[in-house]
């Protein structure tokens, strides 16, 4: 690949001469400057899929595309005045993009255009399919199940494990897992793939270069190793709350299928649902109670038409994977314990429940309920969540 | 003629005794004073010149020098007043300085010769008693508080005329009759708040007896309402009552501050302050160019209240450290290190979240980012001198209705005294009073565990990824619990509740 003047930009070069060896080579040199203009196209603040695919139908030819003035876009309508400025502006800046775009190779980031092999399939089909993608690590394959598991960011601790211990189960299956990275029970869904052994995949709403939230750097590092991380955005684009619902598309465009756990009545994830059903996916809902307003969505969810899912089974069967096993979820099993724990056991819930509420109800004096709690917390029976509030563990 | 008389003055919150020296002698005309003086002490001549002119007394045209001895110690405040006025009589023969002998002299002067009251009286008077002095001439308003030393006579005065009067032998001197009775009746009065009035909260209850019990400092978690500032203004009902020597110490505190209330001229009850978490670290230390105590110091003996811990200021947090460890502040300034008592118990406050009502996440809506930079605001060292951590339940309906009868702060108060009796026996000589102060060594001696204990101990250790500072923790509350229990060996059920007081998650951190 070859440096180009800067004044003259990617699409000026000089076409090789013709010949039978060089048909091939002259392919492969317009191939990587469509690639160029298109990785410029994404620096352009302001652009959508939907909008560059117009363009590029008046255009006929990626290449000539680039040779269009601002101007000429907005007499066309295509572009408005704010966005022709951008486009002008950008081409000054052409320079510099094209320093970023040889540089990715070093920084270990692949820049895949839709007009790409390697382009996933199940994008290229969407009306807004993304036309660059910036990926660290693998992409999904082709041919293996993936399912999507989302929701809400302020989960319970109980969605939290139920995401956990959906994207570990499946993951074992061979799902793909597939999700935003986001806290909450995105994070869960992508810790239980990992836990699985499995491949679980990640797409950002910011630039691929920035690690957002924060707390999730080692889950992102590890996801690295074991999966991918996806993106649309330019390299820097900052975590903007405009940008998460756009990227829900290809969290539910990669999938077979969308698992929600937990999501409250307006919630982010029904966003992706949405998407999803456009698309045709198969919608999986994890019930909730129906007092609770964190599951509100769910519920709402399974009362239009979504599988309520109960089991990993469930989902299994729905995405055509065969399993032997019988994959379910199920509070502990109490054999083990004695009399006085089970008892203590049966007062505690899914939601966190205070000491005091347990020991009113038990009848059993302060410090014997906390002698049993802490037993059953080294059994893995109950957790401690806060202070002095127990649950149930899964 | 030469005169020498008593007086005093305050360093920090201790008093040191002075001799305040006049002479007069031929020469030009003139009032000058001498022996590292602040500027309002200085002024002193000039109160004591027109006092006396206004008292009809008229001091010879001589040359009157007066110094104040140590001469080298920086001095302060307008309490050597009647000093000066007294030495200066003295000197020039106006009264006969048999009186004198043995007494010390306290106060400020007006203009019209009346005596006014000054601050840090108790430290003064037991500077007297320390310097042998067997009476002391004081500002009427402040004898009571004077009277409170024994053995030392104190002697009201209210005017420059009385106390000439009284040296003079014109008139008999009215001294103060002491009634030893005095502390102990007021001591008998019961406390505004009793543990009574607190309803439901079993967990809360326990776990502030526990810790006032073995004098560690606790933390309370819940929802705005649950009853955590309740409970914490409540926590010197049931600490044991305070000795008679241990009210001087925290009296004199608050009386170098002025803050002692006219009617009561000891405290007799624990104190409990509660400074609002904008409090600069200066104020919850002391400081100051003439350093003063701080909170932290005013607490001494009783309880010092951080509600809403995670809003104070990281500085004024941080600075807490060392004296909740040394129990003593040190101010050091240009004229030297001023050492005030730090001897506390820390009681903290604060909500789960910024919502208040996490882990319910029902009704919480903070994200977890929100709770844990709320959490992380505290910092961790001073996590690390809180032994105790409780998380308040949510009340419910028949708890704020008061059902039930609750014990009242006098029967528990009776069970931490027993135990705090039994800690002093047992770290005699040790330089430590309570369990909440054992360090490495003594936790090593005293909270020995049998196998069992000791495999449950490592399993907790493991399980839930302690520190060795938590795991002290733990060993240390298990030992106050054993004592409540009456057990010389720390068993299985006190490991367990004790372990149940751990601190929140590291994770936050």
């Amino acid at each position: 690949m070859g440096r180009e003047e800067p004044d003259r930009g990617p699409a000026c070069r000089e076409i090789a001469d013709p010949g039978e060896a060089a048909a091939d080579e002259r392919h492969k040199k317009k191939r990587e400057r469509e690639r160029e203009i298109l990785y410029w196209l994404l620096q352009v603040p302001s652009l959508g899929p939907v909008t560059i695919g117009k363009m590029r139908r008046y255009a006929g030819d990626i290449t000539a595309l680039y040779n269009i003035e601002g101007t000429q876009w907005r007499e066309l309508g295509l572009l408005k005045e704010g966005q022709a400025s951008c486009w002008d502006q950008a081409k000054k800046n052409i320079r510099k993009i094209m320093e970023e775009y040889h540089s990715l190779d070093d920084r270990g980031i692949r820049f895949i255009t839709i007009l790409d092999e390697d382009y996933p399939d199940r994008l290229k089909v969407l009306a807004d399919a993304p036309i660059g993608l910036y990926v660290k690590g693998r992409l999904p394959k082709e041919e293996r199940p993936t399912l999507a598991i989302i929701g809400s960011r302020n989960a319970t601790r109980y969605g939290l494990e139920v995401a956990r211990c959906f994207g570990r189960e499946l993951a074992r299956e061979g799902v793909q897992i597939v999700s935003g990275l986001a806290a909450g029970i995105d994070g869960a869904g992508h810790q239980g793939a990992l836990e699985g052994r499995g491949r679980t995949f990640g797409v950002l709403g910011c630039g691929i270069n920035i690690c957002y939230p924060r707390e999730n750097y080692l889950l992102y590092e590890k996801m690295l190793a074991e999966g991918g991380i996806l993106s649309e955005y330019p390299l820097g684009e900052p975590p903007q709350a405009k940008n998460f619902p756009i990227r829900n598309r290809i969290i539910s465009g990669l999938s077979d299928g969308i698992l929600v756990v937990e999501a409250r009545e307006k919630s982010g994830s029904l966003i992706t649902v949405g998407s999803g059903l456009e698309q045709g996916k198969g919608i999986f809902a994890i019930p909730g109670r129906i007092t609770d307003p964190g599951s509100a969505g769910c519920d709402r969810l399974i009362q239009e038409g979504a599988a309520l899912v109960s089991s990993p089974g469930d989902i299994l069967e729905e995405l055509g994977v065969k399993c032997e096993k019988k994959l379910t979820i199920r509070e502990k099993n109490e054999k083990g314990l004695a009399k006085r724990e089970k008892m203590v056991y049966s007062f505690i819930d899914l939601q966190p429940k205070h000491l005091d509420e347990i020991v009113s109800q038990s009848g059993l004096p302060l410090s014997e309920c906390m002698m049993i709690l802490l037993d059953l917390e080294l059994k893995g029976f109950v957790v401690r969540t806060g202070g002095n509030h127990y649950e149930k563990k899964l | 003629m030469f005169q020498k008389v008593m007086s005093a003055g305050l360093w920090g919150i201790d008093g040191f005794l002075v001799s305040v020296e006049a002479d007069i002698h031929d020469g030009l005309p003139g009032f000058a004073m001498t022996g590292n003086l602040s500027q309002e002490t200085k002024e002193a001549q000039e109160r004591v010149r027109v006092a006396l002119k206004n008292g009809e007394l008229s001091l010879p045209p001589k040359k009157i020098t007066v110094n104040l001895s140590p001469a080298d110690v920086r001095k302060d405040g307008t309490a050597y007043d009647l000093a000066v006025a007294a030495a200066v009589l003295g000197a020039s023969g106006l009264i006969q300085a048999e009186e004198l002998k043995g007494a010390m002299l306290i106060g400020e002067l007006g203009l019209d010769g009346r005596v006014k009251p000054v601050r840090g009286v108790l430290s003064l008077v037991c500077a007297a008693r320390e310097g042998k002095l067997t009476r002391c001439f004081l500002p009427r308003e402040n004898a009571l508080e004077g009277s409170m030393v024994e053995g030392v006579e104190i002697v009201p005065v209210e005017s420059l005329k009385e106390l000439v009067a009284i040296l003079r032998g014109e008139q008999g001197a009215k001294r103060l009759e002491q009634d030893p009775l005095l502390f102990f009746k007021e001591q008998e009065k019961p406390y505004e708040v009793d543990f009574s009035e607190l309803n439901g909260q079993p967990l809360l209850r326990r776990a502030t007896e526990v810790a006032v019990a073995g004098r560690h400092n606790i933390l309370y978690i819940g929802p705005a309402g649950a009853g955590k500032t309740m409970a914490a203004k409540r926590i010197p009902t049931i600490m044991p009552l305070m000795s008679r020597e241990e009210s001087i110490r925290t009296s004199k505190i608050y009386s170098v501050c002025g803050l002692l209330p006219a009617d009561a001229p000891l405290l007799t009850r624990r104190p409990f302050r509660s400074p609002h978490h904008t409090i600069t670290a200066t104020a919850l230390a002391g400081g100051g160019t003439v350093p003063k105590p701080g909170e932290i110091s005013l607490a001494s003996g009783g309880v010092l209240f951080l509600d809403e811990l995670p809003e104070f200021s990281g500085k004024a947090i941080e600075i807490l450290r060392q004296p909740l460890e040394d129990r003593a502040v040190t101010v050091s300034r240009l004229y030297g290190s001023y050492t005030f008592p730090a001897d506390t118990m820390v009681a903290a406050a604060m909500n789960p979240c910024p919502c208040g009502f996490y882990p319910d996440r029902r009704r919480c809506t903070c994200t977890s980012w929100q709770i844990k930079r709320y959490i992380g605001k505290i910092s961790r060292p001073i996590l690390d001198r809180i032994d105790i951590t409780v998380e308040a339940s949510p009340v419910t309906f028949a708890d704020s209705r008061g059902q039930g009868a609750n014990e009242s702060s006098a029967k528990i108060r009776e069970r931490v005294h027993k135990v705090q009796q039994l800690q002093r026996e047992r770290f005699a000589g040790k330089g430590i009073l309570s369990n909440g102060e054992m360090r490495a060594k003594e936790i090593e001696q005293y909270c020995r565990l049998k196998g069992p204990e000791e495999a449950y101990l490592e399993q907790v250790y493991q399980k839930m990824e302690l520190s060795v500072r938590g795991c002290h923790k733990i060993l240390k509350v298990a030992r106050t619990i054993a004592d409540l229990d009456g057990k010389e060996e720390i068993g299985q059920s006190h490991l367990y509740e004790a372990v149940g007081y751990r601190s929140l998650e590291e994770k936050y951190w």
